[in-house]
Order: C-alpha cells, then sequence, then structure tokens
C-alpha cells in the first residue's frame, strides 16, 4: 500500500489545519452552556451509543473506532472550547430499545454535550423521539435511506440520491448498461434506495428494471436468484444486501461462474470492512459506489489511515461508514467553536454551513438540511481487498427527500 | 373477604412478603429513584406480566413456552397502532405524499391506510384487542397441539418456530409493520403526552398495580382447585386423563390466559418505552422471558417479578458499567442460577431454615396435607 511511503509531515500538517480554527479565547464555563450540560472549565462529557456487542458489532466496531481516534486527536491538540473531551461509552448491544434506553440516560442522566453514535437505521428511528424530546445532539455515521431531517441529528453519511444517482449515470454512460436487476436485503434501507434507483432507471436513463428482489436479514440460500439472473441476463446486477447475506451472496455467485468478466455489478453495500468477510477474491473487479474508499490519494487520508493503523493494528481496515464516523467529532468541535458554546440549540443553528477542507474523503459541508454535501465515487475491488477508484463525482448536494423519487 | 385472602396467602409469610414488594415499588422507588430510572424500572415491569403467565404455564402446568414474545409483540403492536394512528395526524405528516398515515407506510409507497389498521382508531377497541388476540391466538395454537398430544420439548420447539415467523413476517412486510425499525415515534395516548414526566410517573403506578392485581390472581388461581389440576396435569398427566378432566382443554386454556398476561406486559412496554419493534417479538427475548422466569423462580408469582427486576436490572448496571465485558457477566450469572438453585431465588429463599430445626421442619411437612404445599416440597421432574 501507499501508505507507507508517507512522511509523519503530512499528520502533522493535516492536524495542524485542523488546529487553526481553535485559535480563540477560551470563554468561562457559565457563558459556553447555559443549559446545564456536563461541561465543566477543563472538560466536556460526550457519549458514544453503538453496538459493542450482538449482530452489529462487528459493523459498527469501525466507527466506535474512527470516533474516538477522532476525539483523541482533538484532545492532544487541545480540546474543544480548552476542554477535555471524557467519553461515556454505551452499548446499545443490537436492540434498539436498549438504543433507546441509553440514549435517554447519556441525555436525561449524565447530561452529555453530543452523542456519536448509532449506525442500523432502526437504531437511529428508536433514538429520535429521545434526542428530539431531550433536545440532544446526535452525530450518525451511516450512509441512509434518507426521508428524515432533525434540528437534533447531524447526518455524515450520504442519503440515499447522493450514494444512487451518480454510481447509475457512471454505469449507464461507461457500460452502456441498459438492463438492471436489482437485490437488495429487506428493510426500510434497501427497499428505499432500490424504489430511487428503478426511478433513475426508468425516467432519466431510460433503461429497464428486469428483476427486483429482496431477501430477507441474513437469508444464506441465492440459489434461485442466481438462476434468475442467468435467465434474464442483466447488464448490470445493482446490490445493496448486507451484514451475513452479503457473504453467502457473493461467494454463491462466484461459485455459479458469475465474475467480473463477464458480469456488470454495483453495489451500495460494501465497504473495505465487509470485503474483509466475502474476501476480496470473490469480489474482484466488481464496482461499490461509496463516497470514501481507504485508498483515496490525498495527504489527509494518508495521514488518517496511518493514524487508524497506528491505534488499532496494521491488519485494521477502514471502511465509508468508519470515515464518516470520524468526521463527527471535528464537526461536533467545529461547530462548538463557531458558535462559541456547548449549548444544542447554538450548535444546531451553528452547523449549517461548517466546512472540513481536509477530511479523509476530501472537502465536506454541512448543509441547511444537516446532511453533508458529499462526492460519489466508484471504486473496483481488487483481490487484496482495496479498491481502486475509477470516478469521482462533483460534489452532490443532500436531498433527504428528493422530489420525483418518491 | 378473609377467605379470599386466606386462600391467596398460604401463610403470613407469604402476605408480609407482598405487602413489603408493593411498598418497595410504589413508595420506596418512587422517592428515591429519579424519573428516568423509575421508567427503566416500569419496562423492567412489563416483562413481569409475562413471567406471571409464565409461572402458571411452565411452573405450576408444565408447558415450556419459548414463544410468549409472540403475545408480548401482539399486545405491544395494538397498543402501537393505536398510538402510531394518533400521531399520524394530516398536519403533522404534512410533509408525506400521503398525510394522515403512519409515516413508515408512506416510505413504502402505501397510499391508503390499510383495511385492519381502521379499528385501531378506537381506544376501547384497541384494548379489547390487548387482551383478546393474544388469547385467541394462543388458544387456537394450543387447542390444536395439545389435542394431539404434543408437548414438552416438541411443544418449546413449535412455539419457538411461531416466535421466528412472528418476527419475520412483521420484517417482511414493512409496508405494514414499520419492518425492522418498528412503529416508532409515540406521542400522545388521547391528547395526553406520554412521554412527559408526570405521565411516566403515572404509567409507572398504573403498571404496578395492575401487575399486583394480575399476580393476586394468579396466586388465587395457583391455591384453587384450577391450580392443583394444573400442578397434575404436569406431574401426572395420565391420571388427571382418566379421571375424566380435559386435559388439552386445560393446557390450551391456561397458555391462552399466560398469552393474553403477555399482550397485557407488550402494551405497557410500548406505553413506557415510546416504540415497537419486532426486536422485542423473536426468538432471543422470548428465551429472555422464560430466564427472567427461571432466575426468580419458576413456581413463584413473586419470584418471577423479583426475577424480571433483577435481571433486567443487572442488564442495564453491568453494561453501563462494563460495556465490553456485561455479556459475560450475564451469562455466568443465569448459568449460576440454574446450577445452583434450580427453583430460582425464590427457591433459595424457601430453603432458609426457620427457628425449627430441619428435621421438624421436614416433619411438619408431613403433616401438612394440602396438595399446594406438598407440590413447593416436591422437586419438578426435568422432562418438561
Amino acid at each position: 500500500m501507499k501508505i507507507k511511503s508517507i512522511s509523519n509531515h503530512f499528520l502533522k500538517v493535516a492536524c495542524l489545519a485542523l488546529a487553526t480554527a481553535t485559535a480563540q479565547a477560551k470563554p468561562t464555563t457559565a457563558e459556553c452552556n447555559t443549559t446545564g450540560l456536563a461541561v465543566t472549565d477543563d472538560t466536556v462529557t460526550v457519549g458514544q451509543l453503538h453496538s459493542a456487542t450482538g449482530t452489529m458489532a462487528i459493523s459498527e466496531t469501525g466507527s466506535i473506532q474512527a470516533e474516538q481516534l477522532a476525539i483523541d486527536q482533538i484532545n492532544a491538540m487541545g480540546g474543544v472550547l480548552g476542554r477535555q473531551i471524557k467519553v461515556i461509552k454505551e452499548d446499545g448491544a443490537s436492540d434498539w430499545p436498549t438504543f433507546a434506553e441509553k440514549a435517554k440516560k447519556l441525555l436525561v442522566s449524565d447530561k452529555v454535550g453530543t452523542v456519536f453514535g448509532c449506525w442500523t437505521s432502526a437504531s437511529r428511528k428508536a433514538v429520535l423521539p429521545v434526542f428530539e424530546k431531550e433536545n440532544g445532539m446526535l452525530y450518525y455515521p451511516t450512509f441512509y435511506e434518507g426521508l428524515e431531517q432533525s434540528k437534533n441529528v447531524i447526518y455524515t453519511g450520504q442519503e440515499a440520491t447522493q450514494q444512487i444517482l451518480a454510481g447509475l449515470d457512471w454505469i449507464a454512460k461507461e457500460k452502456k448498461a441498459k438492463t438492471f436487476y436489482l437485490v437488495g436485503s429487506d428493510y426500510i434501507w434497501p427497499r428505499t434506495s432500490m424504489k430511487i434507483a428503478r426511478k433513475h432507471i426508468e425516467n432519466v436513463l431510460k433503461g429497464s428494471v428486469v428483476g427486483e428482489e429482496f431477501y430477507a436479514l441474513g437469508s444464506t440460500s441465492f440459489g434461485s436468484l442466481i438462476n434468475k439472473i442467468k435467465l434474464k441476463k442483466p447488464d448490470v446486477i445493482y446490490t445493496a444486501v448486507v451484514g451475513g447475506s452479503n457473504v453467502s451472496f457473493y461467494k454463491q455467485l462466484s461459485a455459479a461462474g458469475i465474475n467480473s468478466a463477464k458480469q456488470t455489478l454495483l453495489t451500495i453495500s460494501v465497504t473495505e470492512d465487509e470485503v474483509l468477510g466475502i474476501g476480496g477474491e470473490n469480489l474482484d473487479g466488481f464496482y461499490s459506489c461509496m463516497k470514501y474508499f481507504q485508498s483515496q490519494d490525498n495527504p489527509n487520508n494518508a495521514a488518517f489511515v496511518k493514524a487508524f493503523k497506528e491505534k488499532y493494528g496494521p491488519g485494521s481496515v477502514i471502511g465509508d461508514v468508519t470515515q464518516a464516523g470520524y468526521l463527527g467529532p471535528w464537526l461536533w468541535k467545529a461547530a462548538v467553536e463557531k458558535a462559541n458554546s456547548f449549548d444544542i440549540d447554538k450548535i444546531a443553528a451553528a452547523s449549517p454551513g461548517i466546512e472540513l477542507t481536509n477530511a479523509p474523503e476530501g472537502y465536506v459541508k454541512v448543509h441547511a438540511n444537516h446532511h453533508l454535501w458529499s462526492k460519489a465515487r466508484i471504486g473496483q475491488w481488487q483481490k487484496d481487498g482495496q479498491a481502486k477508484i475509477l470516478f469521482e463525482s462533483e460534489l452532490i448536494e443532500p436531498d433527504p427527500f428528493p422530489k420525483g423519487y418518491q | 373477604m378473609p377467605l379470599f385472602f386466606r386462600t391467596i396467602f398460604k401463610t403470613r409469610g407469604e402476605a408480609i412478603a407482598f405487602g413489603a414488594f408493593l411498598l418497595l415499588l410504589l413508595v420506596i422507588l418512587p422517592l428515591a429513584i429519579p424519573v428516568f430510572r423509575l421508567n427503566l424500572v416500569g419496562k423492567y415491569l412489563s416483562f413481569g406480566f409475562v413471567a406471571i403467565g409464565l409461572v402458571l404455564l411452565w411452573g405450576r402446568c408444565g408447558i415450556l413456552s419459548l414463544g410468549q414474545g409472540v403475545f408480548f409483540g401482539l399486545g405491544g403492536y395494538c397498543m402501537a397502532m393505536f398510538l402510531k394512528l394518533e400521531a399520524s395526524d394530516p398536519i403533522t405528516t404534512a410533509i408525506q405524499s400521503t398525510p394522515g398515515i403512519p409515516d413508515f407506510m408512506d416510505w413504502n409507497q402505501i397510499t391508503k391506510l390499510p383495511l385492519y389498521w381502521e379499528p385501531f382508531k378506537s381506544l376501547p377497541f384497541t384494548i379489547a384487542a390487548i387482551f383478546i388476540l393474544p388469547s385467541v391466538i394462543a388458544f387456537i395454537i394450543g387447542w390444536a397441539l395439545f389435542r394431539r398430544r404434543v408437548g414438552g420439548v416438541y411443544f418449546a420447539i413449535i412455539t419457538q418456530a411461531i416466535a421466528l415467523i412472528f418476527s419475520l413476517g412483521i420484517d417482511g412486510n414493512q409496508g405494514y409493520t414499520g419492518g425492522r425499525n418498528g412503529i416508532t415515534d409515540l406521542r400522545t395516548l388521547c391528547g395526553w403526552d406520554i412521554r412527559s414526566e408526570n405521565a411516566q410517573y403515572i404509567l409507572y403506578f398504573l403498571c404496578v398495580v395492575l401487575l399486583f392485581t394480575v399476580a393476586l390472581g394468579a396466586k388465587y388461581i395457583i391455591n384453587t382447585r384450577l391450580g392443583r389440576v394444573l400442578v397434575a396435569v404436569r406431574d401426572r398427566e395420565d391420571r388427571v386423563r382418566f379421571s375424566g378432566y380435559d386435559v388439552a382443554m386445560i393446557r390450551a386454556f391456561i397458555f391462552a390466559f399466560a398469552a393474553m398476561l403477555s399482550g397485557i406486559g407488550g402494551a405497557f412496554f410500548v406505553l413506557q418505552v415510546g416504540f415497537m419493534s419486532p426486536s422485542i417479538v423473536g426468538i432471543i427475548p422470548s428465551i429472555e422471558m422464560v430466564i427472567f422466569t427461571a432466575v426468580g423462580g419458576r413456581l413463584s408469582v413473586l419470584g418471577a417479578i423479583l426475577g424480571c427486576l433483577i435481571v433486567n436490572f443487572g442488564k442495564t448496571t453491568f453494561s453501563e458499567a462494563y460495556p465490553d465485558l456485561w455479556l459475560y457477566l450475564m451469562g455466568s450469572t443465569f448459568i449460576a442460577v440454574v446450577m445452583f438453585f434450580p427453583n430460582g431465588l425464590a427457591g433459595l429463599l424457601e430453603k432458609i431454615p426457620t427457628s425449627k430445626s430441619k428435621f421438624a421442619s421436614l416433619l411438619a411437612r408431613f403433616q401438612k396435607t394440602t396438595p399446594a404445599v406438598v407440590t413447593k416440597a416436591t422437586p419438578i421432574s426435568d422432562e418438561n
């Protein structure tokens, strides 16, 4: 990998650049905390709420690690408004009522300044009423289905249109694709994503959808699907299969002789984390559309990857959501400093317009709708589990309630 | 009235324990802990309804059901449907393509409220459904199985399969059920904000009072003839059948009764937690409900409630203190309880010797010949 050739210099540059905004006078606690949050003269307490146990733990670990890394780096630079960040870690245990319970505990008992957390839509839906009722702030890292917007959430991942449209445009143009076979796991994110994909394929690309199927979460047998695909011979298989199903799906495709030499496949649910489980050889040559790949070649990303591997071991990989998780603490820090206050209302008001010029994925900016402007990228998976980036879109405006796609 | 109480409480100790427990929940806890924690206790207690059902069903009648989550879920979903319809008025949902229907339906391109949702606009219907729906479904399942003399492990496996089917069914019909996300963002009950502190106090007290009413009822059943027949069905099914009782009917009835209690628990869960999701109705939660009962003591009504409180309190406390290790701590606790106290914590309490010598108490047991007491002394066979 390229990271080895990057010197420490870049890490310093990145940190310095992120540090520029911190050079302001430290406000007193009474000034910057008018609502009784857990802020003292030297510390500010934040919450971290992910699944450390249960079926989602494997996916959420990356986010937990990235958020912790960002918090450590911020603390090393002097903290936020001169206060060191202390973290209260809670385990949502892949169980949605537990997420709601822990969210309430963090907000009501611990009075945390903000929460970095959640991964699945279900966990976010479970805690959202709590955050709105208790007026907390949540930084949510996962790419998701959209159709939501809250004063109390900053969505650091992509909403559906940001991930789908540019990818479909690219594959239609590059591969002259006209027929698509849509496959997803059966829950709200793949359902919504496929709905948007279908409208785009039919109305904008003037192509056709030759099949659309959803499989129960955790489903591991795709034999009948593979037969149908062989029969319909679509130009593109477009997938949003998640979790354990992913591994079976790609292994069975590969066993059935469907590989990139014969078949174009574009997915919106495979990041470096999933490749670890699926195996690079089963994905070799297939495409993913994400906003971030670990192989992105820029100094900020190199510094991020280096720091991540130093902290969590050389074998660790960084997927799209992990990087989005890393943005959370930085965006919160920027918002607090812009507002010169830890008050939730002031942070929420200050957030739109906040930019990070040196995020690992590149430039990001918070939109008035609390989502991020971001680029879409197409990566082609290699045998070593890394992606070769073939395409990068312009900055895409987040549009959680897309007109014409509902 | 005194006769009624003597039917419920066999000894003075039982009545005192009951009163002390009630005092703890109704007076001491509300004064001692903040409303957020009290709300959590209320959530734990909503599982108490299931546990009481399991004491009758499993402890007394020997039927192990690994599918009580289904009935908990049915009650919960009925309640959630009512609350969701109330939260989905056309003004709050104006942003949707079809205002006035629940948000998740809109996300799934459903443009009209499904017919079977309509009656859940009415509170009386919803309350009736919470009581009737789980018990009717349980009765049908129970009757079909018990008449064919399916029992023991096979019944447990079938209930587990039903739990799986139910949770997959909810998952797979997300336009109508909210799918994996569940039915979320419930706000008011007939205009009354259930998320406010006041409401949480009231719901908590309501939950405790109803739970203890149900507990008294369960104790009453245990100590009447029905209770003795249940035990007889558990221990000597053939003899009961030969005596002319309809064993299948007795079993189906108690299964339906336990299901009704589970449904009430589900409704209280939704009111206090504010949403319903398939993650509370599947196999794992169903087994957890059995564990609550086992830890507290499957023969004792109070023990089962205590089990719910202790296990859930342990879950919350361990997971707050040791986010990485807590599952191991919980697991070891369960193993320890099952290994060392097969009759749960309540069984442990009963073992504590009183002032009498061991021999004297044994003698006393022989002298008392009421069947219920004999039952308590008899270790349960492991076939069920």
